[in-house]
């Protein structure tokens, strides 16, 4: 736009002014940037992306609502740890937002402890968030045990997928 | 003459009576069996109800891993007078009545029945008169005669007959009266009568299952609650699909069901009343509540919650009030399952490290390990003969087993890749469970003989998973 190239040679007119403005330099200043395109180039795009403190910024900002667990299991490894730090900082950071954490089990427990093994691990996640300045009260917990699997097959890549707790924001 | 061992009762555990609920009045009326007009000799057929002969002489055999089953003949029962009923005509009910008779003992697995549709009709005068050298040509043991007679104010009358065809004999009789809409009933109880006569076991035939009815993806599977008849008739939806439902229970008077659902994404047990199609929560307060049963003197509801992370075993009164909290370990306690006396709870936790079978008073006192077999065990349920845990043993699979209330005698009786959740007949013979298959997760009910034998599918519109088979209708 004709307003943008008229800065550009007016910043470009002031570098020139304060160069002849000092002590004449030994070596000739340096050539003057090259001006800005004469045709017409449209402006940056005004800001969009994720409403702040929605799921998709969530999403955007922690890069993923899953941390997922070992056989039986509902202790959180590294790779859990970090990425609940990063839903932690999110949520120090969107103060009025509430999340509920899901726990999720693998199709080869029975029926009721595997809901109690998905509260584990629903809990597990949600006490590290605590443990890490977020106020209980704006953590809920389900537990879904078994019944709803990501994958849907019978082998372990399948199985790990769905040993799973899922921090769900309200969109 | 072939004679059948006769084999002692199981010991079973004494069984003290608590109090019960009282239970509804029946609409199944026993009814002294008359003689059947227009035979002399049958007027010989005592008019009152006699107990059946000192000397039983066929029995069926009832242990070892193959049993042979015992042919016997259920021709159509006949009608003194055809007669429209809103359940069809008696001569067509008379055929019904003994299909549905031929199936439940075929399905027993300790019956070769000679069905209705394999036999030619009897005369009427013939059912308390007995062709027996016709019968014993058609290689049947046993046979059952009876009729279907409207009795004019709108109900029906079911004769059942059974018969020793070697020795000629009558065993045993019964009648029953009931509305058109409850033949299938009188049906049952025909069978039961036969197959408590000739096996010496408790009657199971009337009786009811509820379930839940699965439909839909592995990974979003609609799941409603449903009951049948423990054949698979009368089978209709309680619930709407809406709401993920798991594990219902009967009461004791058969008037209520509990089970937990995820109504408002608040997994919670509820008690449902199954003739008003209304239900309430069980205890109100915000956490996870699951694996409800009810006591055997229906009074109490046990049921697992789960507080911070760890599950615990709790027991509240029907009516409400405060849950008492009967277990505290840290490890998971889930799936509670009383003794039939009602004194004491088998119930599954994994504060040892591993899913293990533990016994304890009602009250949660004595918490005692029973399970030592060297795997891993869940889903305990107490038999009704009190004499047995039936349970889901996990390792490369899951199987159904059984066990002593001590522990000792752990059998396996069946070997899908996951079969689950057993469920006990009323009188403690037969196992329902639930088998899902590999890959596609599809679940269906099946069944299996407390021998591990006539492992069979049972029939549901939809697939199915936890079962729980209601105690015997009166």
């Amino acid at each position: 736009m004709a307003h943008l190239v008229t800065k550009l040679t007016l910043a470009t007119a002031l570098v020139l002014t304060a160069a002849c403005a000092k002590k004449k330099p030994a070596d000739l200043p340096p050539p003057p940037p090259t001006a800005a395109p004469t045709q017409e180039t449209p402006p940056p795009p005004a800001p969009t992306g994720p409403t702040p403190g929605s799921r998709a910024d969530f999403l955007a900002q922690t890069g993923t609502d899953t941390i997922y667990f070992a056989t039986d299991a509902y202790d959180l490894d590294s790779e859990d740890e970090a990425v609940l730090a990063k839903q932690a900082a999110w949520l120090q950071k969107n103060p009025t937002v509430n999340v509920t954490v899901e726990g999720h089990c693998d199709e080869r427990g029975t029926r009721e402890y595997n809901l109690a093994l998905g509260d584990r691990r629903a809990n597990a996640a949600k006490n590290y968030l605590v443990n890490n300045g977020i106020g209980a009260s704006r953590i809920s917990v389900i537990s879904y045990g078994k019944e709803r699997p990501v994958a849907m097959g019978s082998d372990e890549a399948a199985w790990a997928q769905n040993r799973r707790a899922v921090t769900v924001v309200p969109e | 003459m072939r004679m059948l061992r006769l084999l002692p009762r199981r010991h079973a555990e004494p069984v003290s009576a608590s109090t019960p609920q009282p239970a509804p009045s029946s609409p199944v009326a026993r009814w002294a069996p008359k003689r059947v007009r227009g035979d002399a000799l049958a007027a010989l057929a005592a008019l009152i109800l006699l107990a059946a002969p000192a000397a039983a002489q066929i029995r069926v055999d009832i242990t070892g891993g193959i049993s042979a089953p015992m042919p016997i003949a259920i021709p159509a029962m006949p009608t003194p007078a055809v007669a429209n009923t809103a359940a069809g005509d008696t001569a067509a009910l008379g055929k019904r009545v003994a299909e549905v008779v031929t199936n439940n003992l075929k399905n027993s697995g300790l019956f070769s029945p000679l069905g209705p549709n394999a036999l030619s009709p009897v005369a009427y005068t013939q059912v308390t008169a007995p062709d027996f050298p016709f019968w014993t040509s058609t290689g049947a043991q046993a046979l059952v005669q009876g009729f279907v007679q409207a009795n004019g104010d709108g109900t029906l009358t079911v004769g059942c007959y059974l018969y020793d065809v070697f020795a000629k004999t009558e065993l045993t009789r019964q009648g029953f009266v009931v509305s058109p809409a409850n033949w299938r009933r009188a049906a049952h109880k025909c069978a039961d009568t036969v197959y408590t006569r000739l096996t010496g076991e408790g009657p199971y035939f009337d009786s009811r299952v509820v379930y839940v009815s699965e439909t839909g993806p592995k990974n979003n599977r609609t799941k409603r609650l449903a009951i049948m008849d423990q054949d698979g008739a009368n089978h209709r939806f309680l619930t709407n699909g809406q709401t993920i439902v798991l594990t219902p229970r009967f009461a004791p008077n058969q008037q209520t069901i509990t089970y937990m659902s995820f109504a408002n994404k608040r997994p919670r047990v509820y008690v449902y009343n199954i003739g008003s199609g209304t239900q309430r929560l069980v205890v109100d307060q915000p956490n996870m509540t699951f694996a409800p049963r009810f006591s055997p003197d229906g009074n109490h509801v046990v049921f697992s919650m789960a507080v911070g992370g760890n599950t615990d075993i709790y027991r509240v009164p029907v009516g409400g009030g405060a849950p008492q909290r009967l277990t505290t370990s840290p490890g998971i306690d889930t799936g509670a399952s009383y003794s039939p006396d009602g004194s004491r709870i088998v119930f599954e936790s994994d504060r040892s490290g591993t899913q293990q079978l533990y016994v304890m008073n009602a009250d949660g006192s004595n918490q005692n390990r029973i399970s030592f077999g060297g795997g891993r065990y869940a889903t305990p349920v107490w038999s009704p003969r009190g004499d047995l845990i039936a349970f889901t043993k996990i390792g490369g699979g899951f199987a159904v087993g059984v066990m002593s209330p001590s522990g000792g005698g752990e059998k396996i009786l069946t070997n899908g890749w996951q079969d689950e959740g057993p469920s006990w007949s009323p009188n403690g013979r037969v196992i329902m469970f639930f088998r899902t298959a590999q890959g596609s997760g599809k679940a269906d009910l099946w069944s299996v003989d407390l021998t591990g034998v006539n492992e069979r599918r049972v029939p549901t519109p939809l697939d199915g998973s936890d079962p729980a088979w209601g105690p015997l209708l009166p």
